[in-house]
């Protein structure tokens, strides 16, 4: 097991490399210039040139990469070229907000989904089953920033229980952190909930059909003990599989979600980079994201392992 | 349900909330913040108002720097920094005090070597600080307070230069920071204005502080625009950047800001029903939409198909798609410069005025000889003005029979590929779209758009040796009549070369809470005087 740890961390190297690559060529050829962008609506086109000099942006493709792939193997992701600010300090300054929003829809979701997609396999067919399920439809249907407005309407304009948009630090105490977070976690948590609770749904309804699961009930098991101590367990698996998947998700609709509850995280970094083409900080979260997103995908792994005995690498 | 209907449904209910309609808040609403939270039109990404000249970036520095003038509501340069100063008979040689007492955030005094070091930098990037400095023989500190500059002519505008609101204003720093090369991003943020910089708190994209500066000392004189006191009645700014228009107008009316620089006008209609909140023009000198045509390739190397364009345009088509309904909010403008300024003219404009003329403008594409090149339309989707107009743009093209290769993008790739000399089919373009503020437009000092220098034209690269004979005129007036004339011809020589197209006038407002005090009308946002209760 710890062999195929370490198999699949050495193998995220070339895999980072690749990602590192691709998304350096892909910002290369897209069109854009962050020199016109600072230099402003008023500047002349001699101005912009100068600029775009000074940031070293007429250089050829591989004297940029080379220098940036040297400088990343030394861990340093560059200077943003509009704030003059290391990437690595913007990306902490972002970290916070992002990874307490998708903690906390983590936590909401799964807390929610899978019993929801136990009790709809449980009463599978019946209108429990049908109204949960369309509520997963539902969820999985409306955009984020559609689902993010409403609560915003309903719990910020209307009742006033949650302020509209910002951002607390954990810091400053464990309520303000979460008042902030909870309109956001539940508009990005929606997309989530549906997929795990369908994906539970189904992969319950396969495990209660097997003959240990009637062996239960015969022995005069009570039903929650069938659903969430033997069912539960042996349907896990698909399930964690697709936790992991969501975090993907997760990531693109925290780009989404900040941006509409004006949360300060790397989604709302990532935008602001992609819209003045600051090259240094589109690539250091990109890497950033495939990197979490490889490492979540060896958690998954494990996880397996200890799920089910019988997986072995 | 449309995106407007949305935002307007959205941000509906929160002039319901803040009217006392609904119920009192319960959780979210503390104590209230003793800062001044101001929502600003753009993030402030860079912080550097010479190497960056972005309108956002011009507001957060005028907090920060000081310059040694500063224009008054009337748009006249007055005394800021200085103490005063005296000009030779010839104009030749100009010789200013500094203010006694002046100090940097750091503490050190504000020297003339300040001031020379950051006049060279500022020179380097803006147009009037390249013409002053092509005529400059002398420019030294004399003493601590004293600096001399000698010029091989005279420039009347020297003063209306160092104080104009345009950027890049001739903002005053540090020495060790202004000699840092003018196309490099300074790295420290000390100047001697009334706020300092909270540079540990700054989260570009989300929040910028300042604090108030206690050693600054303001002029006894009221404060107007960028002249006279700028006595700071808050002692915390912060900025927030809360780039979505519903969540900004909801943060308004729910008390989590104070103030909003530019609320869309979809939201205004909600704004002014809460009682809770002022509304505002923002900027009486308003803004020009405007779009550009290449002037290097066909079609629009040939004059007659820029007049064909022009005579048929409407600008209420524009100023209808760009700013709704409201007709208190913009008027079409036969002018290239800003209405109800001293040197406004419509000299020339006639033929942005009356009924259009398609079929004339038909009648002149022919004879011109266009033959269906197609016009490569740049439009920015990101930027709904420029969408707008860009949309209006296309319609009136296919209506006069051209063949319009529109490409939707967003304004970064617009902000290069306009840049760019090669034909529309290899990279380059035939038209976009843009807007001017009218602050920028008062008269051509700072007005790059409406030259015609040719290849170091603004981007279209008008050649105009009539426009430039003009602008040469105006620099050389010495009393607002010959201004006047000289402006009046211009703006005609500009119209009959269609320099670029002036697709309407239109203001902006602001809003801000009821408890905020002292927010006064300008071409940007003035905090000295304003109060929070």
């Amino acid at each position: 097991m710890l062999a195929h740890i370490f198999r699949r961390i050495v193998a995220t190297i070339p895999v980072m490399a690749i990602v590192a690559l691709f998304v350096f060529s892909l910002l290369y050829i897209a069109p854009g210039d962050p020199a016109a962008v600072i230099a402003g609506e008023q500047a002349s086109p001699e101005d912009v040139e100068k600029i775009r000099k000074g940031l070293g942006l007429d250089r050829p493709f591989v004297s940029r990469f080379g220098e940036w792939s040297w400088h990343i193997l030394q861990a340093d992701l560059g200077t943003s070229m509009f704030t003059g600010l290391p990437v690595t300090q913007l990306i902490v300054q972002r970290l916070e907000p992002t990874l307490s929003l998708m903690v906390v829809t983590l936590i909401l979701s799964i807390t929610i989904a899978v019993p929801m997609g136990v009790i709809a396999a449980w009463k599978a067919g019946t209108w429990v089953d049908r109204g949960l399920m369309a509520f997963a439809v539902l969820g999985f249907s409306v955009p984020v920033f559609v689902v993010g407005y409403v609560l915003a309407y309903v719990f910020a304009l209307e009742l006033d229980w949650f302020p509209v948009q910002g951002y607390t630090p954990l810091s400053a105490g464990f309520w303000p952190w979460l008042e902030n977070l909870v309109l956001p976690a539940i508009a990005l948590g929606c997309v989530y909930i549906a997929l795990i609770a369908r994906i539970t749904r189904a992969s319950m309804l396969e495990v209660l059909q097997q003959d240990y699961i009637r062996t239960a009930r015969s022995k005069g098991m009570g039903q929650s003990g069938i659903l969430f101590v033997h069912a539960l367990k042996n349907a896990a698996v698909p399930i964690v599989t697709v936790i992991g998947i969501g975090v993907a998700l997760l990531i693109g609709g925290a780009v989404v979600t900040e941006s509409v509850f004006a949360i300060p995280g790397l989604g709302r970094l990532t935008i602001d980079a992609i819209v003045r083409r600051d090259y240094p900080v589109i690539q250091g979260i990109v890497l950033l994201f495939s990197l979490v997103y490889v490492l979540v995908n060896l958690a998954v792994d494990v996880i397996y392992t200890l799920l089910d005995p019988r997986i072995r690498y | 349900m449309d995106r407007r209907s949305f935002l307007k449904a959205f941000a509906g209910a929160g002039s319901l909330a803040a009217s006392g309609a609904l119920p009192a808040p319960a959780l979210s609403q503390g104590a209230a913040a003793k800062a001044l939270r101001f929502v600003p039109q753009a993030n402030l990404a860079n912080f550097d108002p010479i190497w960056g000249t972005q309108y956002v970036v011009r507001n957060a520095s005028q907090l920060v720097w000081d310059t040694l003038y500063g224009v008054d509501d009337k748009l006249e340069p007055q005394r800021q920094m200085v103490e005063g100063e005296e000009v030779s008979s010839d104009g030749l040689t100009w010789t200013f005090k500094l203010r006694s007492g002046l100090k940097f955030h750091d503490g050190e005094p504000v020297l003339a070597k300040d001031v020379v070091a950051s006049l060279a930098r500022w020179m380097a990037r803006d147009s009037m600080g390249l013409m002053i400095k092509a005529l400059q023989k002398e420019f030294t500190a004399v003493d601590d307070r004293t600096i001399k500059l000698v010029l091989s002519a005279p420039y009347p505008k020297l003063l209306l230069a160092l104080g104009k609101n345009n950027t890049p204003m001739a903002f005053i720093m540090p020495e060790r920071i202004a000699k840092t090369d003018p196309f490099q991003q300074i790295t420290e943020y000390v100047g001697s204005g009334p706020m300092k910089f909270a540079r540990s708190e700054w989260v570009p994209g989300a929040k910028a502080v300042f604090e108030k500066f206690a050693d600054y000392q303001p002029r006894n004189e009221p404060h107007s625009w960028l002249a006279g006191g700028k006595k700071m009645l808050i002692d915390r700014i912060e900025w927030i950047i809360l780039p979505d228009p519903a969540t900004a107008a909801a943060a308004l009316q729910n008390g989590e800001v104070d103030w909003w620089e530019t609320p869309i006008p979809d939201l205004v209609p909600v704004l002014k029903k809460n009682k809770s909140i002022q509304v505002d023009i923002a900027d009486p000198l308003g803004n020009i939409g405007s779009f550009r045509m290449n002037h290097l390739h066909p079609p629009f190397n040939n004059v007659k198909i820029r007049r064909a364009v022009q005579m048929a345009l409407s600008q209420e088509d524009y100023m209808r798609a760009v700013v709704g309904d409201d007709t208190n909010l913009w008027k079409p403008i036969p002018s290239f410069f800003t209405p109800g300024t001293p040197l406004y003219t419509e000299e020339g404009g006639d033929v942005l005025k009356g009924k259009r003329d398609i079929d004339g403008a038909k009648k002149l594409l022919a004879e011109a000889g266009y033959a269906g090149q197609p016009v490569t339309c740049l439009v920015a989707q990101d930027q709904a003005p420029l969408k707008a107009m860009g949309e209006v743009t296309a319609d009136l093209l296919k209506k006069l029979g051209m063949t319009v290769d529109f490409v939707a993008t967003d304004w970064g790739t617009v902000g290069q590929r306009r840049a760019s000399k090669s034909p529309p089919g290899q990279g380059g373009w035939g038209m976009f779209h843009t807007w001017h503020a009218g602050a920028d437009c008062v008269n051509p000092a700072s007005y790059i758009a409406v030259r015609g220098t040719g290849d170091k034209a603004w981007f279209g690269w008008p050649d105009s040796p009539a426009v430039e004979k003009e602008v040469a005129a105006w620099f050389a007036a010495k009393e607002l009549g010959e201004e006047k004339a000289a402006v009046a011809r211009l703006n005609k020589a500009a119209m009959e070369d269609v320099i670029y197209v002036p697709t309407g006038f239109y203001y902006g407002y602001q809003a801000w809470r009821s408890n905020v005090s002292g927010i006064i009308k300008g071409p940007l946002p003035f905090f000295w005087g304003v109060a929070k209760a």
